[in-house]
């Protein structure tokens, strides 16, 4: 299962991409377009985990673009080796491991590009993709049987 | 530490070695260059430096001038001191990256040794790539001898760096006319040429580990507008910055530079405004006319071609008669580009002295004191008549039969 207190505890996703409403005119904008990734001093950044990062208004990781997603990706903690083979694909940084255990899914930076299942090893799949509003109950009570060896 | 470079108080330098030798003063950190005639000296020469020790710095050799800023971009984001050189295609080429740095804010100095562009092929000056790197973004200065390329040269790192600036600096000189012709050039001592620019601040740099920054980002129709018009801004508010540059320079040369230089304009009916080294022509010109003939004649050139001195142009020739403006590249379909800013300036003022356009010198063409002074008599024409006698636009020194464009209204 998702661990939904990492997600309450950081500023993940917290704006829309899409959202323009107040924004500030051009005497109050970065030199250069120079976005800054973190708050404060970042030193030691490279030490501290995602949820402890002060991360800035202009980094991706406070912006969600989970709207732009038609189908999910969905994680079944049953059947998972953790082998980490989906956390070294996914393009999107969207797989959610701490000490090589698979956490679960970003769904605010995941963008449904599937390659997170197709790179799966185990039997059945340990992600399968589900339609963007099925529930997640409905989603692992779906979920196939072990394949036989055909002889 | 670098070796040390033993100067004479005065040398023979042509344009090239001149802005090579302000490179090594300056003590770019990184040039990242491609050759191309007739600026190929300029890095040719910073690439020795380095070789032999006269300058800590870091030579790029890359394919092409496209890479040759691109590189450029990435070292001034790092944060260092930068400087390349080019002319006519190379800076075509790098069209697309000039646009980057300038948008980006990074004070990178580029010699342009002006060059025409193909086809068909020249290796000879023109103005054509200035005008080509006129929207860019960028500061362009303009010498118009070896002296000058290496004076401004200095004041281009100074300007650039400068925090309320931040922007890339092009130093323009004529091809050949100005980088291929020994002149006397009096440098400064490594010391005081150093000391006037200082060191680099930087701004931003990627290479801030305490404050890592993104370079680059894309923004559409919510955002775009905004970062032109600072980008915008920040160019016309440069114009201060220039000036104290000058003056600083001047405090420590006796050279004084200023963003239009005027000449023999206190009294002139008549004047030629003119970039690059036809401003020596015209001045020659204008003063032996006064001799000869008692024409009040006088010139103005532009130093600083961007951002544009609208309302110092205005100011120069706001009492003049009767103005040719001279443009050296060819227009393609309309009225020479630097007529057209210098008219909208002139347009402002009260007097709306007469205006007139000629195209002349592309591709090299020789532009003569002779025919600087028929173009003061013909201006002198017009301002006796008081309209254009003649058409607007004009050709100088063109074979075949007469080519001319639209005639004045006014009259």
């Amino acid at each position: 299962m998702q661990d939904l207190n990492l997600l309450a505890q950081d500023n993940r996703g917290q704006s829309q991409l899409e959202n323009s409403s107040g924004l500030v005119g051009w005497d109050d904008i970065t030199q250069g377009t120079i976005l800054t990734s973190f708050e404060g001093d970042a030193t030691e950044i490279v030490n501290q985990k995602s949820e402890e990062r002060m991360y800035s208004n202009f980094n991706s990781y406070t912006a969600t673009v989970a709207s732009w997603r038609i189908e999910k990706p969905v994680f079944n903690r049953d059947i998972c080796i953790d082998c980490q083979n989906c956390w070294v694909w996914c393009p999107d940084t969207s797989i959610m491991s701490r000490d090589k255990q698979m956490l679960g899914i970003d769904y605010d930076h995941c963008k449904g590009c599937g390659v997170c299942m197709e790179v799966c090893p185990t039997n059945p799949k340990s992600l399968l993709m589900f339609g963007e509003n099925t529930p997640l109950e409905d989603a692992l009570s779906a979920w196939p049987e072990k394949k036989k060896k055909e002889k | 530490m670098a070796e040390k470079y033993d100067l004479n108080e005065r040398e023979v330098w042509d344009g090239n070695f001149a802005a090579s030798q302000a490179l090594r003063q300056a003590e770019v950190d990184v040039v990242a260059a491609y050759p191309i005639t007739p600026s190929t000296p300029i890095v040719e020469n910073y690439g020795s430096y380095v070789a032999n020790g006269y300058v800590d710095g870091e030579f790029v050799m890359v394919e092409s001038e496209h890479a040759a800023m691109s590189g450029c971009v990435g070292a001034s984001a790092a944060g260092g001191r930068v400087a390349t050189a080019t002319s006519s295609q190379g800076f075509a080429l790098m069209a697309e990256v000039l646009y980057q740095a300038s948008g980006m804010r990074l004070p990178i100095v580029l010699n342009v040794v002006n060059r025409a562009l193909a086809s068909p092929l020249n290796v000879s000056g023109d103005h054509s790539d200035m005008y080509l790197g006129r929207d860019s973004g960028w500061i362009q200065m303009d010498a118009f001898n070896a002296q000058e390329a290496y004076d401004l040269t200095l004041c281009a790192f100074k300007i650039a760096e400068n925090h309320s600036v931040r922007l890339p600096v092009m130093m323009h000189q004529d091809g050949f006319t100005t980088s291929h012709t020994a002149q006397n050039v009096y440098p400064l001592a490594d010391e005081v040429a150093s000391e006037f620019i200082g060191k680099i601040v930087p701004v931003d740099d990627m290479l801030d580990f305490t404050r890592p920054v993104t370079y680059g980002a894309q923004t559409e129709s919510d955002w775009h507008f905004e970062h032109k018009a600072k980008q915008h801004k920040a160019l016309m508010d440069s114009r201060p910055v220039i000036d104290e540059v000058y003056a600083e320079f001047e405090k420590i040369t006796g050279r004084k530079y200023k963003r239009v230089e005027s000449y023999l304009m206190e009294d002139a009916d008549v004047a030629i405004v003119a970039l690059g080294t036809t401003v020596e022509t015209a001045r020659v010109a204008a003063q032996q006319l006064r001799e000869e003939e008692g024409i009040k004649a006088g010139v103005v050139a532009i130093r600083c071609f961007r951002p544009f001195p609208f309302d110092q142009v205005r100011e120069a020739l706001e009492n003049v008669k009767c103005i040719s403006i001279l443009d050296r590249s060819s227009p393609a379909g309309a009225m020479g580009a630097f007529f057209n800013e210098v008219s909208a300036a002139l347009y402002t003022t009260s007097s709306r002295p007469l205006v007139t356009n000629f195209i002349y010198g592309l591709g090299g063409r020789d532009f003569s004191i002779d025919e600087a002074k028929r173009i003061f008599k013909e201006q002198q024409a017009h301002a006796d008549a008081g309209y254009i006698t003649t058409d607007i636009q004009q050709f100088s020194g063109l074979r075949g039969p007469n080519l001319g464009f639209f005639q004045t209204k006014r009259g």
